[in-house]
């Protein structure tokens, strides 16, 4: 049975088990390895992608549940909240090993997308989702700052 | 890594581990290729185009050596930095051996301190060339010709590095290239921006996880369900009748399943019902070796250094104290959990992975398949994490993905992946120690007396490192740093190997990360009961002048003795390890589930000259991260009959962002070569919380996680 959906702006087609999660119908099957896999059970948040614009965990998500809807990752995230984002992520350096930041910027993302000024309190409840095992909270925390700043909360 | 590095050169070059692979491995000659037209050395190419890329022989799972190693050459260059780019080095040892190891291969906190004459050199070599190639270019003396930020020039001759390079080609490198004086460095010192984050901010930074291959067949594997033990009866059909499942094959190591995509090799594995034979199994509890190690640890065990005499000592101490510490397992759980690709094509071989021990990891699988090292190339790819992970001195992991490949019969490329059930289940952790100490101190509060005996497993034991990690019953990962830190007029550190079938690794700092934590706590109660301050009391008995250096900046950073708010405290503590000091002051409250809320970390380091002060923070936040997290929340039980009770990130609890400290670093301007900033950063965190936690609470926490029962 084929699932239909919108993947970065695109019509796309997945002609294989209804129940594979996204995570792997995008990794394996469509070829966009910037999700990434950390647990499988949405406890790391590497796999955050955005559904209708809302973060999403991908790996516990069955392609089945996103007929008919928008799902954008690491490479299709685009407008003005994502390049302050992504901006302050490399002014700063956030990354160590890279492998969360996926997750970690796509979380921020939406984040910013629903509220522009954010406190530490609402970065704790909104990231608390995305695990980084090199621990480079310090430095989410302040691109987030960072971007919200610049997109003139 | 491990304290004793210098000697496992000894060891590589003696065990037979690396032998055949003094042979160039395919691609080994790529760093020498004429493809780019200036390459004059096996750590710099520069192309036409005006790129300067550095090889980066070690891997870089996020400790950010690529950036380091890049700077060194890039400033002995006078390249720009915007012109540099970097590539991970083939398997290579005569090109590229790590210099303290005698093979390829990360630890010890060792990339900068062995790379840092190397690049040095390989960048003023390339200078000097493309000065050069300017001064006959122009006709004028090479003293009169400018290196700076990739442009050559002389009065009004000017040239960029690329425009120079097919000159500099053909001359020859010098044969002692002249280096720059401290003062000379523009970019050493620097807060640079790191070569990768930009690329691993849009999700297009490669791992071995992302790696696809045409016809490329997915793995899951199921491991036994206790150390030791083994498949008798495997009843495959339900897994093959899984849509995608291709295959089912039984290893040594456990029950894989091949598949076209990764979720139908999951399928496939969940569908498999498995007969194991643990006879041969540990099945021993946490608990029980915790009984063991802990009646093991009441006997002096072998001596690793006593002065005085202690007994006496604490027989006529005015106050003594004694104390018994338990240490669990602890997984390393890397982001990216272990995985490789292997393909084979025409009679050669191809391996992606991020490697940390390039040459042995490669030669294993090169042994596994019966393959010429020759024939064979690593693709090292960027790596998830690793803190310790990634180097074993079995190799299991390449070894179980060679075999995994060789038993699907070699005709399509395999990615191996564990799950991260694999992953925490999966052994090589932290060993599980138990530590017995007994101090005392003297009517005016002086210490007089210190005991103390460690049980662990030695992680070198059965290995081919144990002549090298083992060394008159002593391996040193157990006791590390214990007789460095303080001057103790009477003392004795003694130390037991324990058997144990639970296989254990170094994992991020090492033995410090219980040794620092046993001795960071118990000196500071001993001082508070000897009404001695924390900071004042710690420097008067330390050994070394950079050790009381760092402990002095902290406090001053801090304002310790200042003003602290209320239901808030402080704890202070201070580690040498790898050849780097640091210090750190932890400011801790009550948090929700009973254990500290962390407020602040300040943090001293002094770890030889600055090469990257940005990475250097970046080691120290994710260190302190790192140690606190597993400190406070994680554990790897083993349960009845030897089963280890977590899986994943729910049961074995990560550090998150509300847990997180504020970090505040200040880095000593050393003149010293560099050394470690991956691992030091960690062992002082988690005594510094304790320390602050006893004071605020009264409790002292005597077996980790801190969240563990025993200690509400």
């Amino acid at each position: 049975m084929a699932t239909d959906f919108t993947l970065n702006g695109k019509p796309t087609r997945f002609d294989g088990d209804p129940e594979t999660p996204l995570l792997w119908v995008l990794r394996d099957h469509l070829g966009l390895t910037g999700t990434k896999y950390g647990c499988g059970v949405a406890q790391c948040g590497a796999c955050t992608v955005h559904l209708d614009g809302k973060s999403r965990r991908s790996c516990v998500t069955p392609v089945s549940t996103v007929a008919g809807k928008n799902v954008t990752t690491i490479e299709g995230v685009e407008g003005k909240t994502a390049e302050a984002v992504q901006s302050a992520w490399v002014a700063i350096d956030v990354p160590q090993c890279g492998f969360c930041q996926s997750g970690q910027v796509m979380s921020a993302i939406a984040l910013l997308a629903q509220k522009k000024r954010v406190t530490d309190e609402d970065i704790d409840n909104a990231m608390a989702g995305n695990i980084c095992r090199c621990a480079t909270y310090v430095r989410i925390r302040q691109a987030i700052h960072d971007a919200s700043a610049k997109l003139g909360a | 890594m491990h304290a004793l590095l210098p000697s496992r050169r000894a060891f590589l070059q003696s065990s037979g581990l690396v032998l055949g692979l003094a042979l160039p491995m395919r691609g080994a000659a790529k760093a020498a290729a004429t493809a780019v037209p200036f390459a004059p050395n096996a750590f710099v190419r520069v192309s036409t185009d005006n790129l300067v890329t550095v090889i980066i022989k070690h891997i870089e799972m996020g400790q950010g050596p690529a950036t380091g190693l890049a700077t060194i050459l890039a400033d002995e260059m006078d390249a720009d930095w915007s012109q540099i780019r970097v590539e991970f080095a083939p398997a290579n040892d005569p090109l590229y051996k790590n210099l303290a190891f005698g093979t390829m291969g990360t630890g010890g906190s060792s990339a900068m301190s062995n790379s840092w004459m190397q690049m040095r050199n390989a960048g003023a070599s390339a200078r000097a060339m493309l000065a050069e190639a300017g001064a006959r270019r122009w006709g004028v003396p090479v003293s009169a010709v400018k290196v700076s930020k990739g442009v050559v020039s002389s009065g009004t001759h000017k040239a960029s590095f690329g425009e120079l390079a097919a000159d500099a080609a053909g001359l020859k490198p010098p044969e002692k290239p002249i280096l720059k004086t401290p003062d000379q460095w523009t970019l050493i010192g620097t807060d640079l921006t790191k070569v990768d984050s930009a690329t691993k901010t849009d999700g297009s930074a490669m791992f071995t996880m992302d790696i696809r291959r045409p016809g490329m067949v997915h793995t899951a594997i199921l491991h036994p369900p206790a150390f030791g033990g083994k498949a008798s009866k495997v009843v495959d059909a339900a897994a093959l009748a899984v849509p995608g499942v291709l295959a089912v094959k039984t290893l040594p190591q456990g029950v894989v399943v091949y598949a076209k995509d990764s979720y139908s090799a999951m399928k496939g594995r969940a569908a498999l019902d498995v007969t194991w034979d643990l006879s041969a199994a540990e099945t021993r509890t946490s608990e029980q070796l915790y009984n063991t190690f802990a009646e093991a640890a009441s006997q002096p065990g072998n001596k690793v250094e006593a002065s005085g005499d202690v007994a006496a000592a604490l027989k006529g101490a005015a106050k003594t104290i004694e104390a018994t510490y338990l240490f669990p397992y602890l997984a390393h759980a890397p982001m990216e959990p272990m995985d490789a690709v292997i393909e084979m094509k025409g009679g050669k071989l191809d391996v992606w992975m991020g490697s940390q021990f390039q040459v042995g990891e490669l030669g294993a699988i090169c042994a596994t398949l019966g393959v010429k090292p020759e024939d064979a190339a690593l693709h090292e790819q960027y790596a998830g994490g690793s803190f310790g992970r990634r180097v074993t001195p079995l190799m299991e992991f390449a070894v179980e993905a060679a075999s995994a490949f060789k038993a699907y019969g070699g005709a399509a490329p395999v990615k191996h992946v564990w799950m991260r059930e694999n992953d925490i289940r999966g052994g090589r952790y932290r060993p599980l120690t138990v530590h017995k100490v007994r101090g005392g101190i003297d009517a005016a509060g002086n210490v007089v007396g210190w005991e103390q005996v460690a049980a662990a497993q030695s992680f070198f034991k059965n290995t081919p490192m144990e002549a090298m990690g083992i060394q008159k019953g002593i391996d040193d990962s157990i006791t590390e740093g214990l007789a460095d830190a303080y001057h103790f007029p009477n003392s004795y550190i003694g130390q037991h190997i324990m058997e144990g079938g639970v296989p254990t690794l170094w994992w991020r700092s090492v033995g410090n990360t219980h040794t620092a934590y046993v001795m960071e706590t118990f000196l500071d109660e001993l001082l508070a009961l000897g009404g001695k301050d924390a900071v004042a009391g710690r420097r008067a008995l330390m050994k070394e002048a950079r050790l009381k250096a760092v402990l002095s900046k902290v406090a001053e950073i801090a304002d310790w003795g200042g003003k602290v708010a209320a239901g808030r405290a402080r704890g202070v503590a201070a580690w040498k390890s790898f050849g780097s000091y640091v210090a750190q002051i932890a400011e801790v409250s009550v948090g929700p589930e009973g254990v500290p809320k962390v407020h602040k970390v300040w943090c001293a380091v002094d770890c030889g000259i600055p090469i990257n002060p940005n990475v250097i923070r970046a080691q120290i936040e994710g260190g302190i991260g790192y140690g606190l997290g597993h400190a406070l929340y994680s554990e790897v039980v083993l349960g009845e009959g030897g089963v280890v009770q977590q899986g994943n990130f729910d049961s074995y609890r990560s550090l998150r962002i509300g847990e997180m400290p504020a970090v505040e670093v200040a880095i000593i301007k050393s003149t010293e070569s560099p050394t470690g900033i991956g691992e030091p950063g960690l062992p002082p965190a988690a005594p510094a919380v304790a320390n602050a936690w006893r004071k605020l609470t009264g409790k002292t926490v005597r077996r980790l996680p801190f969240i563990h029962g025993d200690n509400a």
